[in-house]
């Protein structure tokens, strides 16, 4: 296919998918509610419960967004080293597919300046969207987008512990960062948690967590049991559903990990709602656009 | 849920909601008021006065997906309840100067909170966060938009029916759930971290 064209597979794809990911829910969360309704122990969490999954079918009969916060736009980026065309025109195609997206729908504009808090009423604006890039093996590109809302991004966190602290200092903050959201970020959550690395790299694996398939497991052994102590542990504290007590507090904990320096140990903590929106757009070098989760 | 409530707002008894207790639900009738951090700064730290009467509301934290219409209207498109807590500092201002007198949001207003909703009579309602999609479907019509350039953070009137289920979760006799569930999450937190 020629480049020019490519683009605007890119920008249409980027647009289809934040407004995919604003509608449909993905299977795998679908079932991590279901199985949470079931084993929910407190009258109201399973009203709570019963609310939300009444919520994603009416969102899917009407075709409605199954939330009002239409987030801040995040794009994760997974480009083929063999992906033949140029990666900058690319971003700049998922940045007007997002404004697109926007205006025509129309969709709610959250993006504002930090000291005058005018609104760009396009959801893009001075680095936004927000992109990451991973570089994979293929030719291929994939979208992958994740409209972030405000309620559980503003209960992210980050401690820069030391090597003294060890692995038990961890564990407190992360379910600490889960006691002090308790209901702001509408539980049950899923816990993004970046471990290692920078403070810059360590938020971005938090974040980068809730995009894996919600039950799926770090494929690190070690990360993977400390995904499950916690994750069993989250849902001992009683926070519940929209935190008003109940078993469910956590869908689950994700980590994502990178090797850090020997004088520290980063966590990130970022929050995901329970309407734990992704959606993403396979696009081949001819063209041809897969839409996905 | 065969104990809810029904009422209508705006009130016309401005102690009426005193005998609500925390954990009760209800739906509601009438008129509910959207209001956002922006429209409050505005009221409350830029001395500005809107014109809605807000006197007996139940007001609504919200800021919604609307579209225009060619005669100047909004037309609904998603509207749901964002995190109360931001805009804890405004309750006495909105019980006291404007005789609101019920607060539906998510995640509660903070613990100082509920000695001003016990002094003028007021409730914090719990909706259930990013049901939208449900929500918009018990909002008939939007039919009042004051301040629209603070798009969307406007102050909005919505007619609606039936809205709900709410939660009592802050009553006018000092409980709050939140605070319950609170309290009991943070000791058995400590219970956890020895084990771990």
């Amino acid at each position: 296919m020629p480049a020019d064209p490519v683009y605007a597979v890119v920008e249409e794809a980027a647009k289809q998918s934040y407004i995919r990911a604003l509608k449909l829910l993905p299977p795998d969360l679908k079932e991590a509610l279901a199985r949470a309704r079931a084993s929910e122990t407190s009258s109201t969490g399973i009203e709570v419960l019963d609310i939300m999954l009444q919520n994603i079918g009416v969102a899917e009969g009407e075709q409605n967004l199954v939330c009002q916060d239409t987030g801040t736009v995040v794009f994760w980026l997974e480009v083929g080293e063999d992906w033949p065309f140029s990666v900058g025109r690319v971003a700049a195609a998922v940045k007007m597919g997002t404004e697109r997206a926007t205006l025509e729908h129309p969709l709610r504009p959250n993006a504002v300046h930090p000291v005058t808090r005018k609104n760009t009423m396009t959801n893009t604006g001075r680095h936004l969207p927000v992109l990451h890039f991973d570089f994979v093996p293929g030719d291929g590109l994939k979208l992958m987008c994740l409209p972030k809302g405000s309620g559980s991004e503003n209960m992210s966190f980050l401690k820069m512990f030391i090597p003294a602290d060890g692995i038990k200092a961890v564990k407190r903050f992360v379910l600490e960062c889960i006691v002090d959201a308790g209901p702001k970020p509408c539980p049950p959550t899923l816990v993004g948690v970046g471990l290692g690395g920078t403070a810059d790299l360590c938020a971005a694996l938090a974040k980068r967590a809730l995009l894996r398939p919600i039950g799926s497991h770090n494929d690190d052994p070690v990360i993977a049991a400390l995904e499950d102590e916690l994750f069993a542990a989250a849902n001992e504290l009683g926070i519940g559903p929209m935190g008003l007590g109940g078993h469910n507090t956590a869908l689950g904990v994700h980590i994502e990990h990178a090797h850090t320096h020997i004088t520290q140990n980063p966590v990130a903590v970022n929050l995901q709602c329970w309407a734990a929106r992704r959606a993403s757009a396979l696009i081949t070098p001819a063209g041809d656009v897969t839409y996905g989760f | 849920m065969t104990d809810e409530l029904h009422l209508r707002f705006p009130l016309t008894d401005l102690d009426a909601l005193r005998e609500l207790r925390a954990g009760q639900k209800l739906r509601i009738d009438g008129h509910i008021i959207g209001i956002r951090d922006a429209t409050q700064i505005r009221m409350f730290d830029g001395g500005q006065k809107p014109e809605m009467d807000l006197r007996g509301a139940a007001l609504i934290h919200t800021a919604p997906n609307v579209r225009k219409l060619a005669d100047g209207r909004y037309e609904k498109v998603c509207i749901g309840t964002t995190t109360s807590a931001r805009m804890n500092r405004f309750t006495h201002g909105l019980l006291d100067d404007y005789g609101v007198r019920a607060i539906i949001g998510k995640g509660g207003l903070l613990p100082e909170s509920l000695p001003v909703l016990a002094q003028f009579g007021g409730v914090y309602l719990a909706v259930t966060g990013g049901a939208a999609a449900l929500e918009t479907t018990q909002i008939e019509e939007i039919e009042q938009v004051e301040w629209e350039d603070l798009m969307p953070e406007c102050l909005w009137k919505f007619r609606v029916k039936n809205f709900g289920p709410l939660i009592v979760a802050m009553d006018t006799h000092g409980r709050s759930l939140y605070e319950e569930v609170k309290a009991a999450a943070g000791a058995k937190l400590e219970e956890l971290v020895q084990r771990l």
